[in-house]
Formats: structure tokens, C-alpha cells, sequence
């Protein structure tokens, strides 16, 4: 719509009727998501505790100071990392690997998506809770099994046990999330026209040419798009974790977003948890200009 | 001959691994099921059992004896079908000037919706603390549902422009030549058109309302109040977990939304698939 235009009444009824329709949306999204938002940033500056409410005021990068030298912050950034690359490397080739699986028609297919794509449907806090208890050191069915086909010899403490812990939330992560890439990668693949399979039949290229000649540079926009989001996604993601081991044994599972609920819901200290939330903004936003750059925004999806 | 060999190598490993894979998606749901089954003193024996032996159904009149389960599921359907009733009406108006007009600012809108997926949420947690207490709100549903359909308005939008942009906009154009209002095509002539599209992004919207924990967590203490999830939380530092009550809680709180997304299962997966990435 060009400026000039909005005079002239019938225009200006279409600009009546888009602002009608958009500050529904728009007003409750700037006023309870944005200001809320921008607000936690202003209050990681800030000395803003729940407990000490009467004290509020600027104090400049002392919370960032806290959480940088906070002893436990190696741990935690490195196991960021680990929850978020094996989890995404993980749920992305297992995924892949499904959709190619699925993608054609076959008999019972739909019948098999929708009991493998359930878990999208559920929480991840109901999810830790499964988990936890299927991985229970004592009475857990997984040691039970495990047992029973002779692969370990005495109970694992998967959740009590700092070597197996972060191992075991990513596990149920990868149980969760494979969903998403298959669901996104099946759409993908089937809509690749038939006549670029049948070209490479004439050309007589095997299932592994296809894959690599036809399959993936076509679906290749959207791995690039989902992978990104699912970096975010899985970066931002404490819920399994909370359920599971609530960031022990001895913050062995503890992320990023789960040390900064935990500051929130639990510590109170909104500043602390806002230093640890502007931490994860900045980290998001150069992996997303690195993945930008390294992938060629034109690539990508057109968000 | 080769070939056929060939074939038939193919065909048995993708049997196996959709079989294998199969029996990991649909295992742990099972064992959920079977332990909230189990007898109390049935679920510590060994050695485990497998298969349902002694059916009880104990643990469901326990979470009902020793919580308040029926309030926090009426809470729970209150705070998601209204909020998601918002959303989507909310939506709709939106998603459709979006997917049919171009105008300064339409970019920056999507992309402004489209960041609110990419910012963790808790950092404003503290601030909504804040104007949830002025608005007289904590540790009432109305805290939630108000929440709960601001948070889903960008996506749903996002979600639904998908929908919408599959619809021939010549359709509500006749409409209009034939005197109809915009508000009135798009009430009359494409809702009807699109409610496969709503359907699948109403129940959407009411899965993540259901599933939600942490902003509910923050608002509600309250018994009267609670959601599931936020009871089911409690459960866990009440009873250091009691996991005969447990899994049932979970298999109770699992059934609605398993029901809605068998039914609409292949709606909201195109939902998410035009709506999200191809948006």
C-alpha cells in the first residue's frame, strides 16, 4: 500500500480493515512478549531479587560477573553444547533416515507415522517423567533389560551417576525430537516431482546416487531451515532435563536455560537470571550468523 | 536374479529398522501404561514383569483420594480450550491480512512473530511475575489463559498464513463483486473452506496449552487453581514420587491430547509443514 494512497476512502477502508484485524495480535504480543522481554534484559543490569524486592537499582555488569565466575558455568556451557549437538546430530540422522523409509507409500504407512509421531504431542516434563522412571537405578526397566540380555553385569545409577546422566536425558531428547525431523523431512521428499527420480533411473543411477544426486539438494532448504530452529529450540528446551534430574547429579545435566530457571522459579534473582538469559541470546545470535553465513542465507527457507 | 536379491535385502533391513524403531517410540508408553496397572506393591517386586498380570486400578482412585486430580483436570480443559478458542480468533484476523495483503511493516511483523520462537522465554518471566501480581491475576486461570494465548498468536499466525495461502483469494473476491463485506467473505465464504486448517491449529494450540509447566509453575500455588502439569509437578516433592499415582497421572493427562492427535494427526503435520517452514 503506498502512502499517498491511504486518503483516498476505499484504500484507507483496506487500511481500516488490516489494522482491525492486526492489533488483536499485535498489541497483546508487543505488551505481554516484547516488553516482558526487553524488560529481563534491563533487569540483568539490575540488582532485582524476589527476596529483596526494596532494593532494586542499576549495578552495571556485577550479574554477568556473578554468573561468569560462577564455578559451576564451564560445566554448564559445556554440557549446553553436548545437549544441544548430539541431540540435534542425533534426532537429525535418525530422522533422515526414517523419512527416507517413509516417504514412499506403503501399505500401513499412515498407521505406523502416527504411533511413531505421538510423542510430538507430548510434554517434555511428561516425557522426563517416563524416562526418569524407566531409567530408575533400582527398580528401572532399562537396567532390567539390559540385565536380562547379559549387556551389563550390575544396575546402573543412570540418573544418579555423573557419567551417565547427560547421556540419559539425551536419550529421551532423541526419543522426543526424532519426530519432528521425519515429520518435516517425509513433507520434504514428497514433494520432489517424480520426473527427477525417473531421470536418474535413465541415467541409471543407484539408491545411493539418488540420495546424494536427486533427495538431498532438493530437500536441502528445508534441512538447512530445520536444523537452525532446531538448535534454538533445543537450546531453549529445560523441560526433560527439569523432570529427569532437575540439572544433577552435581550439575552434570545442568544447561543454560535450566540454570537460568532455576535462578527464576527457585532463586528468585531476576537479574542473575536475566545475565544467564542475555549469555543465551548472545550465543543464539552468532551461531545464527555464523549458520547464516556458513550456509548461505539465499539456501535457507524464506522465513 | 541379482536385483531381486538386492530388492529383497532392502526390503527386509527397512522392516527392521522401522520394526526396531517402532518398538522405541511405542515401548515407553507401554511401560507407563502397565506400572499405572500394577498393583502398589506389584511395581517395587522383582523380577519385573512384562505383562499385565494382576490388573488394579488403584492408582487411579489414589491421585483421585490423595489430590485434587478432577479440579486440575477441569482447570486444565478451562485454561486450554478457552485460550485456545483466543488464539485462534485472534489468529485468523491476523494470519489473513498477512496472507493477503503486502503493506509496510507486513515483513517486520512476520519476522517480529517469528523471533518470538527464537528468544528464551524465561528471561521475561520475571517481569510477567510482576504484572500478573498488578493485574490481581496471580494464582488465578485467568493468568494462564491470558499467557497461554498471547505466547501461541505468533505461531498460530505463522501457522495458519499457510493455510490460507493454499486458498484462491479470486474466491472471497467473487464474494466481495457480489456485495460482501472483506470481514463478511472471509466469515462466510473462507472459514468454511478453511476449517481443516483451523481444526488442525485449534488442537495445536490446545496440546501446548495442556503440556504447559513453567509459566504455570510461576503464577499458580493455589490448589484450587493448579493445571495438571503443575499438580503432577508437586506430586514429585510430596510423595518423593510415588510412581504407581505417577504413571497414572501421566497416562490420565496423556489421553486427551494422544485422542486429538490421532484424529487430526495428518492435518497438523501439514500444518506445521507449510505454515512453519515454507511459511
Amino acid at each position: 500500500m503506498n502512502n499517498t494512497g491511504v486518503r483516498k476512502p476505499r484504500l484507507s477502508r483496506t487500511a481500516a480493515f488490516i489494522l482491525f484485524c492486526l492489533l488483536p495480535a499485535l498489541i497483546p504480543v508487543l505488551v505481554l512478549t516484547y516488553f516482558p522481554i526487553l524488560k529481563g534484559i534491563v533487569m540483568a543490569f539490575q540488582n532485582y531479587s524476589l527476596f529483596n524486592l526494596n532494593d532494586i537499582r542499576f549495578i552495571g555488569f556485577d550479574n554477568f560477573r556473578t554468573v561468569l565466575q560462577d564455578p559451576n558455568l564451564p560445566t554448564i556451557l559445556k554440557n549446553t553444547g553436548l545437549w544441544v549437538f548430539i541431540s540435534l546430530i542425533l534426532q537429525f540422522a535418525i530422522g533422515f533416515l526414517l523419512s527416507l523409509l517413509l516417504y514412499r507409500k506403503f501399505p500401513g504407512r499412515g498407521v505406523y507415522q502416527g504411533l511413531i509421531y505421538y510423542s510430538w504431542a507430548m510434554s517434555g516434563f511428561l516425557i522426563g517423567i517416563i524416562w526418569r522412571w524407566m531409567f530408575n537405578g533400582q527398580i528401572g526397566v532399562i537396567n532390567d533389560l539390559l540385565l536380562k540380555a547379559g549387556l551389563i553385569s550390575e544396575r546402573i545409577g543412570f540418573l544418579s551417576d555423573p557419567k551417565w546422566a547427560m547421556f540419559s536425558v539425551i536419550v529421551a531428547n532423541i526419543w522426543y525430537g526424532v519426530a519432528f525431523f521425519a515429520i518435516m523431512l517425509t513433507a520434504a521428499m514428497q514433494s520432489i516431482p517424480e520426473e527427477l527420480f525417473e531421470a536418474a533411473d535413465m541415467d541409471g543411477a543407484n539408491g545411493l546416487q539418488k540420495m546424494l544426486h536427486v533427495i538431498i539438494p532438493y530437500i536441502l532448504p528445508t534441512i538447512i531451515t530445520t536444523t537452525a530452529l532446531r538448535v534454538i529450540w533445543i537450546f531453549n528446551f529445560p523441560d526433560i532435563i527439569y523432570a529427569m534430574t532437575n540439572g544433577g547429579p552435581a550439575n552434570s545435566t545442568h544447561i543454560l536455560s535450566t540454570f537460568m530457571l532455576d535462578k527464576i522459579v527457585f532463586g528468585g534473582d531476576y537479574g542473575l537470571a536475566g545475565a544467564v538469559g542475555v549469555i543465551s541470546i548472545v550465543l543464539l545470535l552468532l551461531y545464527t550468523l555464523f549458520y547464516l553465513f556458513a550456509t548461505k542465507a539465499s539456501k535457507a527457507g524464506d522465513f | 536374479m541379482k536385483r531381486k536379491v538386492v530388492r529383497r535385502v532392502n526390503l527386509s533391513a527397512k522392516v527392521i529398522i522401522l520394526g526396531i524403531w517402532l518398538l522405541f517410540m511405542i515401548f515407553p508408553l507401554y511401560w507407563m501404561i502397565l506400572t499405572s496397572l500394577k498393583p502398589k506393591n506389584d511395581i517395587f517386586q522383582f523380577p519385573l514383569e512384562y505383562l499385565p498380570e494382576k490388573i488394579s486400578f488403584e492408582n487411579y482412585a489414589n491421585i483421585f483420594a490423595i489430590s485434587k486430580f478432577h479440579v486440575y483436570i477441569g482447570n486444565s480443559l478451562l485454561v486450554s480450550l478457552l485460550s485456545a478458542f483466543i488464539v485462534i480468533v485472534i489468529s485468523i484476523l491476523s494470519s489473513y491480512v498477512l496472507a493477503r495483503f503486502t503493506f509496510r511493516g507486513s515483513r517486520q511483523i512476520m519476522s517480529g512473530f517469528f523471533l518470538t520462537q527464537m528468544i528464551p522465554m524465561f528471561i521475561g518471566f520475571g517481569p510477567l511475575y510482576s504484572i500478573m501480581s498488578q493485574l490481581n491475576l496471580l494464582n488465578k486461570q485467568g493468568s494462564l489463559v491470558l499467557m497461554y494465548s498471547v505466547l501461541l498468536i505468533p505461531f498460530c499466525t505463522l501457522m495458519l498464513k499457510g493455510f490460507f495461502q493454499r486458498i484462491p483469494s479470486s474466491l472471497e473476491e467473487a464474494a466481495m463483486i457480489d456485495g460482501c463485506s472483506r470481514l463478511g467473505g472471509l466469515i462466510r465464504i473462507i472459514l468454511p473452506v478453511m476449517k481443516p486448517g483451523i481444526s488442525a491449529t485449534f488442537i495445536f494450540a490446545f496440546v501446548q496449552n495442556w503440556n504447559e509447566l513453567f509459566l504455570a509453575i510461576m503464577f499458580i500455588d493455589r490448589e484450587e487453581a493448579k493445571t495438571i502439569p503443575v499438580a503432577m509437578n508437586s506430586f514429585i516433592t510430596k510423595f518423593d514420587i510415588d510412581w504407581g499415582a505417577m504413571s497414572a497421572a501421566t497416562v490420565l493427562s496423556v489421553i486427551p491430547t494422544m485422542i486429538l492427535f490421532a484424529l487430526c494427526q495428518r492435518l497438523i503435520v501439514q500444518g506445521l509443514t507449510d505454515g512453519a517452514v515454507k511459511g
